[in-house]
Protein backbone atom coordinates (compact mmCIF):
# COMPACT_ATOMS: atom_id res chain seq x y z
CA UNK A 1 0.00 0.00 0.00
CA UNK A 2 1.54 3.15 -0.63
CA UNK A 3 1.58 5.98 2.08
CA UNK A 4 -0.44 9.09 1.32
CA UNK A 5 1.07 12.12 0.74
CA UNK A 6 2.02 14.74 3.99
CA UNK A 7 -0.69 17.34 2.37
CA UNK A 8 -3.46 17.12 -0.26
CA UNK A 9 -5.34 19.42 -1.37
CA UNK A 10 -8.32 17.82 -3.20
CA UNK A 11 -10.57 19.50 -5.55
CA UNK A 12 -10.42 22.56 -3.25
CA UNK A 13 -11.91 25.75 -4.79
CA UNK A 14 -13.05 28.89 -3.31
CA UNK A 15 -16.07 31.62 -3.92
CA UNK A 16 -16.30 34.97 -2.52
CA UNK A 17 -19.19 36.33 -2.61
CA UNK A 18 -19.05 40.27 -3.22
CA UNK A 19 -20.95 43.08 -3.40
CA UNK A 20 -20.79 42.57 -7.48
CA UNK A 21 -21.25 39.17 -7.91
CA UNK A 22 -19.32 35.84 -7.17
CA UNK A 23 -15.48 36.19 -7.31
CA UNK A 24 -13.91 32.44 -8.14
CA UNK A 25 -10.71 33.28 -6.36
CA UNK A 26 -9.74 29.63 -7.03
CA UNK A 27 -11.25 26.94 -9.53
CA UNK A 28 -11.03 23.30 -8.37
CA UNK A 29 -7.53 22.35 -7.89
CA UNK A 30 -5.77 19.46 -6.94
CA UNK A 31 -2.25 19.14 -5.60
CA UNK A 32 0.13 16.36 -3.87
CA UNK A 33 2.72 17.34 -1.46
CA UNK A 34 5.03 13.98 -0.12
CA UNK A 35 6.96 14.43 3.20
CA UNK A 36 9.56 16.60 3.70
CA UNK A 37 9.58 18.20 0.07
CA UNK A 38 10.33 21.94 -0.26
CA UNK A 39 7.02 23.09 -2.51
CA UNK A 40 6.51 26.51 -4.03
CA UNK A 41 3.99 28.46 -5.50
CA UNK A 42 4.27 31.11 -7.62
CA UNK A 43 1.39 32.46 -9.64
CA UNK A 44 0.44 36.88 -10.25
CA UNK A 45 -1.05 39.02 -7.72
CA UNK A 46 -4.66 37.66 -6.43
CA UNK A 47 -4.19 34.17 -8.09
CA UNK A 48 -5.03 32.67 -4.78
CA UNK A 49 -1.42 31.43 -3.36
CA UNK A 50 -2.94 33.21 0.26
CA UNK A 51 -6.43 31.63 -0.41
CA UNK A 52 -5.19 28.33 -0.47
CA UNK A 53 -2.93 29.12 2.48
CA UNK A 54 -5.78 29.83 5.12
CA UNK A 55 -7.80 27.51 3.66
CA UNK A 56 -5.06 24.52 4.63
CA UNK A 57 -4.13 26.58 7.57
CA UNK A 58 -8.27 26.36 8.72
CA UNK A 59 -9.07 30.00 8.90
CA UNK A 60 -10.97 29.99 5.77
CA UNK A 61 -13.46 27.38 4.86
CA UNK A 62 -13.15 25.84 1.23
CA UNK A 63 -15.87 26.12 -1.12
CA UNK A 64 -15.68 22.77 -2.42
CA UNK A 65 -13.30 19.83 -1.92
CA UNK A 66 -11.26 18.92 1.49
CA UNK A 67 -7.70 19.35 2.51
CA UNK A 68 -5.84 15.78 3.67
CA UNK A 69 -3.07 15.45 5.91
CA UNK A 70 -1.42 12.31 5.99
CA UNK A 71 -4.72 11.05 4.81
CA UNK A 72 -6.74 12.44 7.04
CA UNK A 73 -9.81 14.65 6.40
CA UNK A 74 -8.09 18.27 7.97
CA UNK A 75 -10.73 20.56 6.74
CA UNK A 76 -11.44 23.80 8.60
CA UNK A 77 -9.25 22.61 11.56
CA UNK A 78 -7.15 24.96 12.90
CA UNK A 79 -3.16 24.34 14.33
CA UNK A 80 -2.98 21.71 12.21
CA UNK A 81 -0.22 23.53 9.94
CA UNK A 82 2.45 25.76 11.16
CA UNK A 83 1.33 28.84 8.93
CA UNK A 84 3.73 32.14 8.35
CA UNK A 85 1.30 34.78 7.58
CA UNK A 86 2.53 37.80 4.89
CA UNK A 87 3.19 39.84 7.71
CA UNK A 88 5.22 38.89 10.88
CA UNK A 89 3.24 39.66 13.30
CA UNK A 90 4.92 39.64 16.07
CA UNK A 91 3.65 41.53 19.49
CA UNK A 92 5.26 44.74 20.48
CA UNK A 93 4.42 44.09 23.91
CA UNK A 94 6.41 40.46 23.72
CA UNK A 95 10.47 40.22 23.72
CA UNK A 96 11.44 38.27 20.91
CA UNK A 97 12.25 35.32 22.87
CA UNK A 98 8.37 35.48 23.96
CA UNK A 99 7.28 36.12 20.59
CA UNK A 100 8.71 33.16 19.39
CA UNK A 101 7.64 31.36 22.29
CA UNK A 102 4.09 32.19 21.60
CA UNK A 103 3.13 29.03 19.21
CA UNK A 104 4.61 26.52 21.47
CA UNK A 105 2.63 28.64 24.25
CA UNK A 106 -0.81 28.62 22.44
CA UNK A 107 -0.07 24.21 21.86
CA UNK A 108 -0.20 23.87 25.75
CA UNK A 109 3.32 24.00 26.61
CA UNK A 110 4.54 25.93 29.93
CA UNK A 111 5.56 29.46 29.20
CA UNK A 112 9.49 28.35 30.88
CA UNK A 113 9.76 25.47 28.99
CA UNK A 114 8.87 27.46 25.56
CA UNK A 115 11.78 30.03 26.54
CA UNK A 116 14.11 27.10 26.99
CA UNK A 117 13.64 25.60 23.86
CA UNK A 118 13.62 28.74 21.78
CA UNK A 119 16.45 30.45 24.08
CA UNK A 120 19.06 27.95 22.17
CA UNK A 121 17.02 28.22 18.61
CA UNK A 122 16.78 31.92 18.67
CA UNK A 123 21.22 32.06 19.82
CA UNK A 124 21.66 29.59 16.75
CA UNK A 125 19.78 31.54 14.18
CA UNK A 126 21.17 34.87 14.28
CA UNK A 127 19.17 36.69 16.83
CA UNK A 128 21.64 36.45 20.07
CA UNK A 129 21.81 39.62 22.26
CA UNK A 130 18.11 40.30 21.17
CA UNK A 131 16.24 37.59 22.92
CA UNK A 132 15.12 40.37 25.38
CA UNK A 133 14.42 42.96 23.46
CA UNK A 134 11.76 44.29 21.68
CA UNK A 135 10.39 43.64 17.96
CA UNK A 136 10.90 47.07 17.48
CA UNK A 137 14.59 46.88 18.00
CA UNK A 138 14.65 44.17 15.32
CA UNK A 139 15.86 44.91 11.50
CA UNK A 140 13.07 43.57 8.92
CA UNK A 141 15.39 40.94 8.53
CA UNK A 142 15.18 39.86 11.83
CA UNK A 143 11.71 40.47 12.28
CA UNK A 144 11.18 37.69 9.66
CA UNK A 145 13.59 35.22 11.33
CA UNK A 146 11.65 35.93 14.65
CA UNK A 147 8.45 35.41 13.23
CA UNK A 148 9.83 31.66 11.40
CA UNK A 149 11.10 30.43 14.10
CA UNK A 150 7.63 31.10 15.68
CA UNK A 151 6.19 28.73 12.61
CA UNK A 152 8.82 26.23 13.18
CA UNK A 153 8.45 26.12 16.73
CA UNK A 154 5.40 24.56 16.90
CA UNK A 155 6.69 21.08 15.91
CA UNK A 156 3.99 20.70 12.94
CA UNK A 157 4.92 18.59 10.04
CA UNK A 158 3.67 20.95 7.43
CA UNK A 159 4.83 24.74 7.14
CA UNK A 160 3.11 27.25 4.78
CA UNK A 161 5.09 30.10 4.53
CA UNK A 162 3.58 33.30 2.61
CA UNK A 163 5.97 35.25 0.72
CA UNK A 164 8.10 35.46 3.80
CA UNK A 165 11.24 37.37 2.21
CA UNK A 166 8.83 39.18 0.12
CA UNK A 167 9.51 42.95 1.72
CA UNK A 168 13.66 42.87 2.08
CA UNK A 169 16.50 44.19 0.75
CA UNK A 170 17.90 41.32 -2.04
CA UNK A 171 21.27 40.95 0.51
CA UNK A 172 19.22 40.17 3.57
CA UNK A 173 16.86 37.81 1.32
CA UNK A 174 19.78 35.90 -0.13
CA UNK A 175 21.23 35.52 3.72
CA UNK A 176 17.66 34.53 4.63
CA UNK A 177 17.51 32.07 1.88
CA UNK A 178 20.53 30.21 3.06
CA UNK A 179 19.52 30.59 6.43
CA UNK A 180 15.98 28.43 5.58
CA UNK A 181 17.67 26.07 3.22
CA UNK A 182 19.59 25.62 6.64
CA UNK A 183 16.68 25.18 8.76
CA UNK A 184 14.77 22.89 6.09
CA UNK A 185 17.93 20.77 6.35
CA UNK A 186 18.11 20.47 10.24
CA UNK A 187 14.08 20.65 10.39
CA UNK A 188 13.37 18.11 8.07
CA UNK A 189 9.66 19.82 7.66
CA UNK A 190 7.40 19.73 4.52
CA UNK A 191 7.24 23.44 3.13
CA UNK A 192 5.32 24.79 0.98
CA UNK A 193 6.66 28.55 -0.03
CA UNK A 194 4.63 31.56 -1.90
CA UNK A 195 7.00 33.63 -3.41
CA UNK A 196 6.97 35.79 -6.18
CA UNK A 197 10.64 35.29 -7.17
CA UNK A 198 11.06 32.85 -9.38
CA UNK A 199 15.10 32.63 -8.78
CA UNK A 200 14.31 32.29 -5.28
CA UNK A 201 11.69 29.07 -6.02
CA UNK A 202 13.99 27.61 -8.25
CA UNK A 203 16.93 27.90 -5.90
CA UNK A 204 14.72 26.72 -2.76
CA UNK A 205 12.30 24.03 -4.35
CA UNK A 206 12.03 20.40 -5.03
CA UNK A 207 8.89 21.15 -7.23
CA UNK A 208 7.57 24.33 -8.72
CA UNK A 209 3.45 24.69 -8.66
CA UNK A 210 2.92 27.65 -11.31
CA UNK A 211 -0.54 29.37 -10.62
CA UNK A 212 -2.63 31.10 -12.82
CA UNK A 213 -5.26 33.93 -11.81
CA UNK A 214 -9.22 34.92 -13.46
CA UNK A 215 -9.75 32.36 -12.11
CA UNK A 216 -7.21 31.84 -9.53
CA UNK A 217 -5.81 27.82 -10.34
CA UNK A 218 -2.50 25.70 -10.78
CA UNK A 219 -1.30 25.18 -14.11
CA UNK A 220 1.93 23.49 -14.63
CA UNK A 221 3.89 21.56 -12.05
CA UNK A 222 7.32 21.67 -12.59
CA UNK A 223 10.05 19.64 -10.64
CA UNK A 224 13.23 20.95 -9.96
CA UNK A 225 15.93 18.25 -10.00
CA UNK A 226 19.16 20.14 -9.26
CA UNK A 227 21.01 18.30 -6.29
CA UNK A 228 21.00 19.31 -2.60
CA UNK A 229 23.12 21.01 -0.76
CA UNK A 230 22.53 23.84 -3.01
CA UNK A 231 25.39 26.33 -3.46
CA UNK A 232 24.71 29.89 -4.64
CA UNK A 233 26.28 29.67 -7.50
CA UNK A 234 24.01 27.34 -8.90
CA UNK A 235 22.00 30.13 -10.76
CA UNK A 236 24.28 30.68 -12.66
CA UNK A 237 24.53 27.54 -13.90
CA UNK A 238 23.10 26.62 -17.79
CA UNK A 239 20.33 24.27 -16.43
CA UNK A 240 19.21 27.03 -13.56
CA UNK A 241 18.54 29.67 -16.21
CA UNK A 242 16.44 27.48 -18.23
CA UNK A 243 14.23 26.79 -15.68
CA UNK A 244 13.79 30.05 -14.47
CA UNK A 245 13.21 31.39 -18.39
CA UNK A 246 10.50 28.85 -19.01
CA UNK A 247 8.53 29.69 -15.48
CA UNK A 248 9.02 33.27 -16.51
CA UNK A 249 7.50 32.49 -19.74
CA UNK A 250 5.21 30.35 -18.17
CA UNK A 251 4.00 33.19 -15.98
CA UNK A 252 3.67 35.74 -18.90
CA UNK A 253 1.84 33.90 -20.85
CA UNK A 254 -0.88 33.97 -18.54
CA UNK A 255 -0.58 38.01 -18.42
CA UNK A 256 -4.40 38.60 -19.08
CA UNK A 257 -3.69 41.37 -21.53
CA UNK A 258 -1.98 38.59 -23.67
CA UNK A 259 -4.13 35.83 -23.37
CA UNK A 260 -7.30 35.94 -25.18
CA UNK A 261 -9.76 33.74 -22.55
CA UNK B 1 26.77 81.28 -9.97
CA UNK B 2 29.71 82.58 -7.63
CA UNK B 3 28.15 83.43 -4.80
CA UNK B 4 26.38 80.61 -2.89
CA UNK B 5 26.59 78.72 -5.72
CA UNK B 6 28.64 76.36 -4.91
CA UNK B 7 25.81 73.77 -2.95
CA UNK B 8 24.36 73.72 -6.19
CA UNK B 9 26.84 72.70 -8.36
CA UNK B 10 28.35 70.41 -5.89
CA UNK B 11 24.66 69.12 -6.24
CA UNK B 12 24.71 68.56 -9.56
CA UNK B 13 28.32 67.28 -9.73
CA UNK B 14 29.33 65.40 -7.03
CA UNK B 15 32.68 64.64 -7.91
CA UNK B 16 34.74 66.71 -6.30
CA UNK B 17 34.33 66.94 -2.32
CA UNK B 18 35.78 70.31 -1.64
CA UNK B 19 32.90 72.54 -2.34
CA UNK B 20 30.69 70.25 0.04
CA UNK B 21 32.46 70.95 3.04
CA UNK B 22 32.64 75.05 1.94
CA UNK B 23 28.60 74.40 1.80
CA UNK B 24 28.62 72.44 5.07
CA UNK B 25 29.84 75.94 7.00
CA UNK B 26 28.95 78.70 4.57
CA UNK B 27 30.39 82.13 5.88
CA UNK B 28 28.06 83.97 7.11
CA UNK B 29 28.81 86.95 5.22
CA UNK B 30 27.31 85.96 2.17
CA UNK B 31 24.44 85.27 3.19
CA UNK B 32 23.32 88.47 3.03
CA UNK B 33 24.51 89.34 0.33
CA UNK B 34 22.81 87.09 -1.94
CA UNK B 35 19.67 88.67 -3.09
CA UNK B 36 18.05 85.94 -5.49
CA UNK B 37 15.21 87.65 -7.16
CA UNK B 38 12.48 85.16 -7.59
CA UNK B 39 13.56 82.86 -5.25
CA UNK B 40 12.36 82.34 -1.54
CA UNK B 41 14.63 84.06 1.25
CA UNK B 42 17.16 81.55 2.70
CA UNK B 43 16.07 80.63 5.83
CA UNK B 44 17.43 78.31 8.59
CA UNK B 45 14.99 76.61 10.93
CA UNK B 46 14.63 78.52 13.52
CA UNK B 47 15.77 77.23 16.94
CA UNK B 48 14.34 78.53 20.24
CA UNK B 49 16.63 79.06 23.02
CA UNK B 50 15.14 77.44 25.92
CA UNK B 51 16.10 78.72 29.12
CA UNK B 52 16.86 77.01 32.00
CA UNK B 53 14.41 75.35 34.57
CA UNK B 54 15.44 77.57 37.56
CA UNK B 55 14.63 81.05 35.52
CA UNK B 56 11.60 79.88 34.23
CA UNK B 57 10.73 78.70 38.06
CA UNK B 58 11.56 82.28 39.27
CA UNK B 59 9.37 83.88 36.51
CA UNK B 60 6.88 81.63 37.69
CA UNK B 61 6.99 83.06 41.19
CA UNK B 62 7.72 86.11 40.66
CA UNK B 63 4.51 85.98 38.72
CA UNK B 64 2.23 84.08 41.59
CA UNK B 65 3.45 86.51 44.07
CA UNK B 66 3.07 89.79 41.84
CA UNK B 67 -0.72 88.19 41.59
CA UNK B 68 -1.36 87.83 45.42
CA UNK B 69 0.46 90.90 46.48
CA UNK B 70 -2.27 92.83 43.66
CA UNK B 71 -4.78 90.96 45.38
CA UNK B 72 -4.03 91.91 48.28
CA UNK B 73 -3.33 95.43 47.96
CA UNK B 74 -6.54 95.94 46.05
CA UNK B 75 -8.77 95.02 48.57
CA UNK B 76 -6.71 96.94 51.19
CA UNK B 77 -7.69 99.68 49.06
CA UNK B 78 -11.25 98.79 48.30
CA UNK B 79 -10.63 98.80 44.69
CA UNK B 80 -12.05 95.13 45.14
CA UNK B 81 -14.74 94.20 47.47
CA UNK B 82 -13.01 91.99 50.11
CA UNK B 83 -16.51 91.16 51.10
CA UNK B 84 -17.08 89.22 47.90
CA UNK B 85 -13.16 88.03 47.04
CA UNK B 86 -11.90 87.93 50.33
CA UNK B 87 -7.89 88.80 50.16
CA UNK B 88 -4.73 86.42 50.65
CA UNK B 89 -4.63 87.73 54.48
CA UNK B 90 -7.77 86.20 55.26
CA UNK B 91 -7.42 83.16 53.34
CA UNK B 92 -4.28 82.15 54.57
CA UNK B 93 -5.62 82.61 58.42
CA UNK B 94 -8.72 80.67 57.65
CA UNK B 95 -6.57 77.96 56.61
CA UNK B 96 -4.58 77.36 59.33
CA UNK B 97 -8.18 77.50 61.46
CA UNK B 98 -9.23 74.76 58.70
CA UNK B 99 -6.16 72.60 59.55
CA UNK B 100 -6.18 73.34 63.09
CA UNK B 101 -9.52 73.45 64.65
CA UNK B 102 -11.61 72.49 61.28
CA UNK B 103 -12.47 69.21 60.05
CA UNK B 104 -10.00 69.53 57.26
CA UNK B 105 -8.84 66.01 57.28
CA UNK B 106 -11.96 64.58 57.64
CA UNK B 107 -13.36 66.62 54.61
CA UNK B 108 -10.62 65.84 52.69
CA UNK B 109 -11.11 62.21 53.47
CA UNK B 110 -13.99 61.74 52.54
CA UNK B 111 -13.66 63.34 48.89
CA UNK B 112 -10.39 61.69 49.13
CA UNK B 113 -12.24 57.89 49.83
CA UNK B 114 -15.10 57.99 47.53
CA UNK B 115 -12.99 59.87 44.14
CA UNK B 116 -10.57 57.06 44.56
CA UNK B 117 -13.26 54.08 44.82
CA UNK B 118 -15.48 55.48 42.02
CA UNK B 119 -12.34 55.75 39.83
CA UNK B 120 -11.24 52.14 40.92
CA UNK B 121 -14.76 50.93 40.26
CA UNK B 122 -15.78 52.71 37.46
CA UNK B 123 -12.88 52.09 35.73
CA UNK B 124 -12.47 48.25 36.13
CA UNK B 125 -16.40 48.00 35.32
CA UNK B 126 -16.10 50.19 32.32
CA UNK B 127 -12.83 48.28 30.95
CA UNK B 128 -14.64 44.95 31.52
CA UNK B 129 -17.91 46.35 30.01
CA UNK B 130 -16.09 47.26 26.89
CA UNK B 131 -13.74 44.44 26.91
CA UNK B 132 -16.80 42.00 27.09
CA UNK B 133 -18.25 43.33 24.09
CA UNK B 134 -14.84 41.10 22.20
CA UNK B 135 -16.79 37.73 23.10
CA UNK B 136 -19.72 38.30 20.44
CA UNK B 137 -20.33 40.74 17.76
CA UNK B 138 -24.22 40.21 18.23
CA UNK B 139 -23.94 40.94 21.92
CA UNK B 140 -21.93 44.17 21.00
CA UNK B 141 -23.95 45.60 18.66
CA UNK B 142 -27.01 45.38 20.71
CA UNK B 143 -25.37 46.87 23.95
CA UNK B 144 -23.52 49.58 21.93
CA UNK B 145 -26.20 51.94 21.30
CA UNK B 146 -27.40 51.68 24.72
CA UNK B 147 -23.68 52.58 26.40
CA UNK B 148 -23.45 55.21 23.19
CA UNK B 149 -26.79 56.67 24.68
CA UNK B 150 -25.39 56.87 28.53
CA UNK B 151 -22.76 58.52 27.32
CA UNK B 152 -24.93 61.45 26.28
CA UNK B 153 -26.88 61.78 29.49
CA UNK B 154 -25.75 64.35 31.32
CA UNK B 155 -25.29 62.15 34.68
CA UNK B 156 -24.72 65.24 36.92
CA UNK B 157 -28.65 66.22 36.24
CA UNK B 158 -28.60 62.59 37.87
CA UNK B 159 -27.12 63.32 41.06
CA UNK B 160 -30.33 64.08 43.09
CA UNK B 161 -32.19 60.96 42.10
CA UNK B 162 -28.81 59.24 43.16
CA UNK B 163 -28.96 60.38 46.57
CA UNK B 164 -32.20 59.51 46.64
CA UNK B 165 -31.49 55.62 46.27
CA UNK B 166 -28.15 55.55 47.73
CA UNK B 167 -28.84 58.03 50.55
CA UNK B 168 -27.02 60.49 51.84
CA UNK B 169 -23.76 59.07 52.66
CA UNK B 170 -20.37 57.59 50.81
CA UNK B 171 -22.40 55.36 49.08
CA UNK B 172 -24.23 58.70 46.64
CA UNK B 173 -20.99 60.00 46.11
CA UNK B 174 -19.04 57.10 44.62
CA UNK B 175 -22.54 56.10 42.55
CA UNK B 176 -21.94 59.74 40.90
CA UNK B 177 -18.23 59.29 40.67
CA UNK B 178 -18.47 55.40 39.03
CA UNK B 179 -21.20 56.60 36.46
CA UNK B 180 -18.88 59.10 35.33
CA UNK B 181 -16.16 57.17 34.51
CA UNK B 182 -17.67 53.89 33.83
CA UNK B 183 -19.37 54.49 30.75
CA UNK B 184 -16.27 56.55 29.05
CA UNK B 185 -14.17 53.43 30.25
CA UNK B 186 -16.31 51.06 28.24
CA UNK B 187 -16.44 52.99 24.94
CA UNK B 188 -12.73 53.60 25.19
CA UNK B 189 -12.04 49.95 26.28
CA UNK B 190 -14.93 49.21 23.25
CA UNK B 191 -12.20 51.15 20.60
CA UNK B 192 -9.39 49.35 22.05
CA UNK B 193 -11.12 46.00 21.23
CA UNK B 194 -12.22 46.84 17.75
CA UNK B 195 -8.38 48.07 17.33
CA UNK B 196 -7.22 44.32 17.34
CA UNK B 197 -5.51 43.70 14.50
CA UNK B 198 -6.97 41.03 12.13
CA UNK B 199 -4.11 39.29 10.75
CA UNK B 200 -2.81 38.87 14.57
CA UNK B 201 -6.13 37.28 15.48
CA UNK B 202 -5.27 35.24 12.77
CA UNK B 203 -1.87 34.12 13.30
CA UNK B 204 -3.71 33.24 17.10
CA UNK B 205 -5.63 30.74 15.20
CA UNK B 206 -3.87 29.69 12.63
CA UNK B 207 -1.85 27.98 15.70
CA UNK B 208 -4.65 26.71 17.18
CA UNK B 209 -5.49 29.15 19.94
CA UNK B 210 -8.50 28.93 21.70
CA UNK B 211 -11.36 31.74 22.15
CA UNK B 212 -9.57 32.83 25.98
CA UNK B 213 -6.31 32.59 24.77
CA UNK B 214 -6.69 35.21 22.04
CA UNK B 215 -8.20 37.27 24.71
CA UNK B 216 -5.86 36.90 27.43
CA UNK B 217 -3.08 37.08 25.10
CA UNK B 218 -4.06 38.94 22.11
CA UNK B 219 -7.09 41.34 22.73
CA UNK B 220 -6.44 42.00 26.41
CA UNK B 221 -2.47 43.15 25.75
CA UNK B 222 -3.98 45.04 23.07
CA UNK B 223 -6.82 47.37 25.10
CA UNK B 224 -4.14 48.21 27.87
CA UNK B 225 -2.92 51.30 26.48
CA UNK B 226 -6.25 52.38 25.68
CA UNK B 227 -7.24 51.75 29.20
CA UNK B 228 -4.50 53.51 30.57
CA UNK B 229 -4.61 56.51 28.48
CA UNK B 230 -8.11 56.70 30.39
CA UNK B 231 -6.91 57.08 33.38
CA UNK B 232 -6.09 60.56 33.95
CA UNK B 233 -9.35 61.55 32.08
CA UNK B 234 -11.49 59.25 35.06
CA UNK B 235 -9.68 60.63 37.67
CA UNK B 236 -10.76 63.97 37.18
CA UNK B 237 -14.09 62.74 36.54
CA UNK B 238 -14.36 60.54 39.51
CA UNK B 239 -13.51 63.71 41.51
CA UNK B 240 -15.85 66.01 39.87
CA UNK B 241 -18.54 63.65 40.58
CA UNK B 242 -17.34 63.34 44.39
CA UNK B 243 -17.82 67.17 44.74
CA UNK B 244 -21.48 67.37 42.63
CA UNK B 245 -22.63 64.69 44.93
CA UNK B 246 -21.46 66.68 48.00
CA UNK B 247 -22.83 69.65 46.78
CA UNK B 248 -26.42 67.87 46.63
CA UNK B 249 -26.12 66.36 49.65
CA UNK B 250 -24.76 67.56 52.85
CA UNK B 251 -22.78 65.68 55.29
CA UNK B 252 -19.09 65.64 55.01
CA UNK B 253 -16.13 66.46 52.08
CA UNK B 254 -14.56 69.31 50.92
CA UNK B 255 -17.30 70.07 47.80
CA UNK B 256 -20.05 70.37 51.64
CA UNK B 257 -17.37 72.92 52.81
CA UNK B 258 -17.35 74.92 49.80
CA UNK B 259 -21.15 75.15 49.41
CA UNK B 260 -21.43 75.52 53.40
CA UNK B 261 -19.08 78.29 52.99
CA UNK B 262 -20.89 79.95 49.86
CA UNK B 263 -24.12 80.16 51.62
CA UNK B 264 -22.75 81.32 55.09
CA UNK B 265 -20.56 83.93 53.36
CA UNK B 266 -17.46 83.03 54.72
CA UNK B 267 -15.86 83.63 51.27
CA UNK B 268 -12.73 83.05 53.10
CA UNK B 269 -13.07 79.52 53.46
CA UNK B 270 -14.28 79.06 50.31
CA UNK B 271 -11.27 79.71 48.71
CA UNK B 272 -9.27 77.42 51.25
CA UNK B 273 -11.41 74.70 50.18
CA UNK B 274 -11.19 75.26 46.39
CA UNK B 275 -7.06 75.65 47.49
CA UNK B 276 -7.08 72.30 49.43
CA UNK B 277 -9.35 70.63 46.39
CA UNK B 278 -7.04 71.46 43.68
CA UNK B 279 -3.79 70.12 45.68
CA UNK B 280 -5.39 66.88 46.13
CA UNK B 281 -6.69 66.59 42.73
CA UNK B 282 -3.08 67.83 41.22
CA UNK B 283 -1.51 65.13 44.00
CA UNK B 284 -4.19 62.41 42.66
CA UNK B 285 -3.61 63.77 38.64
CA UNK B 286 0.23 62.75 39.64
CA UNK B 287 -0.22 59.15 41.05
CA UNK B 288 -2.10 58.65 38.32
CA UNK B 289 0.84 59.85 35.71
CA UNK B 290 3.01 58.15 37.75
CA UNK B 291 0.93 54.45 37.48
CA UNK B 292 0.92 55.58 33.94
CA UNK B 293 4.40 55.44 33.06
CA UNK B 294 5.16 52.69 35.30
CA UNK B 295 2.37 50.49 33.43
CA UNK B 296 3.46 51.53 30.18
CA UNK B 297 7.48 50.67 31.34
CA UNK B 298 6.51 47.31 32.30
CA UNK B 299 3.98 46.36 29.28
CA UNK B 300 6.98 47.88 26.96
CA UNK B 301 4.77 50.42 25.15
N1 LIG C 1 -12.58 38.00 1.89
C1 LIG C 1 -12.54 38.19 0.55
N2 LIG C 1 -13.63 38.65 -0.09
C2 LIG C 1 -13.61 38.85 -1.42
N3 LIG C 1 -12.56 38.64 -2.20
C3 LIG C 1 -11.43 38.19 -1.63
C4 LIG C 1 -11.36 37.94 -0.21
N4 LIG C 1 -10.12 37.50 0.08
C5 LIG C 1 -9.47 37.47 -1.09
N5 LIG C 1 -10.24 37.86 -2.12
C6 LIG C 1 -9.85 37.93 -3.54
O1 LIG C 1 -9.36 36.68 -3.91
C7 LIG C 1 -8.27 36.82 -4.81
C8 LIG C 1 -7.11 35.99 -4.33
O2 LIG C 1 -6.60 36.56 -3.15
P1 LIG C 1 -5.26 36.05 -2.49
O3 LIG C 1 -5.03 36.87 -1.27
O4 LIG C 1 -5.34 34.59 -2.31
O5 LIG C 1 -4.19 36.43 -3.60
P2 LIG C 1 -2.62 36.14 -3.58
O6 LIG C 1 -2.36 35.18 -4.68
O7 LIG C 1 -2.19 35.76 -2.22
O8 LIG C 1 -2.08 37.56 -3.99
P3 LIG C 1 -0.76 38.31 -3.46
O9 LIG C 1 0.36 37.70 -4.23
O10 LIG C 1 -1.00 39.72 -3.86
O11 LIG C 1 -0.67 38.12 -2.00
C9 LIG C 1 -7.95 38.30 -4.88
O12 LIG C 1 -8.40 38.79 -6.13
C10 LIG C 1 -8.72 38.91 -3.77
O13 LIG C 1 -9.22 40.15 -4.14
MG1 LIG D 1 -1.05 36.73 -0.72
Amino acid sequence: MVSPPKLRLENLSKTFTTDNGDFVALAASNLDIPAGRFVSLIGPSGCGKTTIFNIVAGLLPPTTGRVLIDGEDATGFIGQVGYMLQKDLLLPWRTVLDNVALGMEIKGTPLKEARERALPLIQRYGLGGFEHQHPSALSGGMRQRAALLRTLLIDMDVILLDEPFGALDAQTKSKLQEWLLGLFNDFGRTVVFVTHDVEEAIYLSDEIHVMASKPGRIVEALPIDLPRPRHRSVVTTPRFMAMKKYCLDLLHDQDPQRSAA
Amino acid sequence: MHFTGNGIMSLAFPTSLAPRDAEATPPATTEQAAPRPGKSARRRLPVSRNWPTSIVMLVQMVILVGFIALWEISAAYKLIDPFFWSRPSAIWSTLLIFFTEGDAFTDIGFTFRSTIIGFVLGTLAGAALGLSMWWSRNYASIVQPYIICLESIPKLALAPLIILVFGMGLASKVAIATALTLVVSALTAYSGVQSVDKDQERLFYSLGASRWQVFTKLVAPTCVPWIISILRVNIGLALTGSIVGEFVAFQHGLGRTILYAGTTYDIALVWVAVLVLSILSIIMYASVSWLESVLKRNMAY
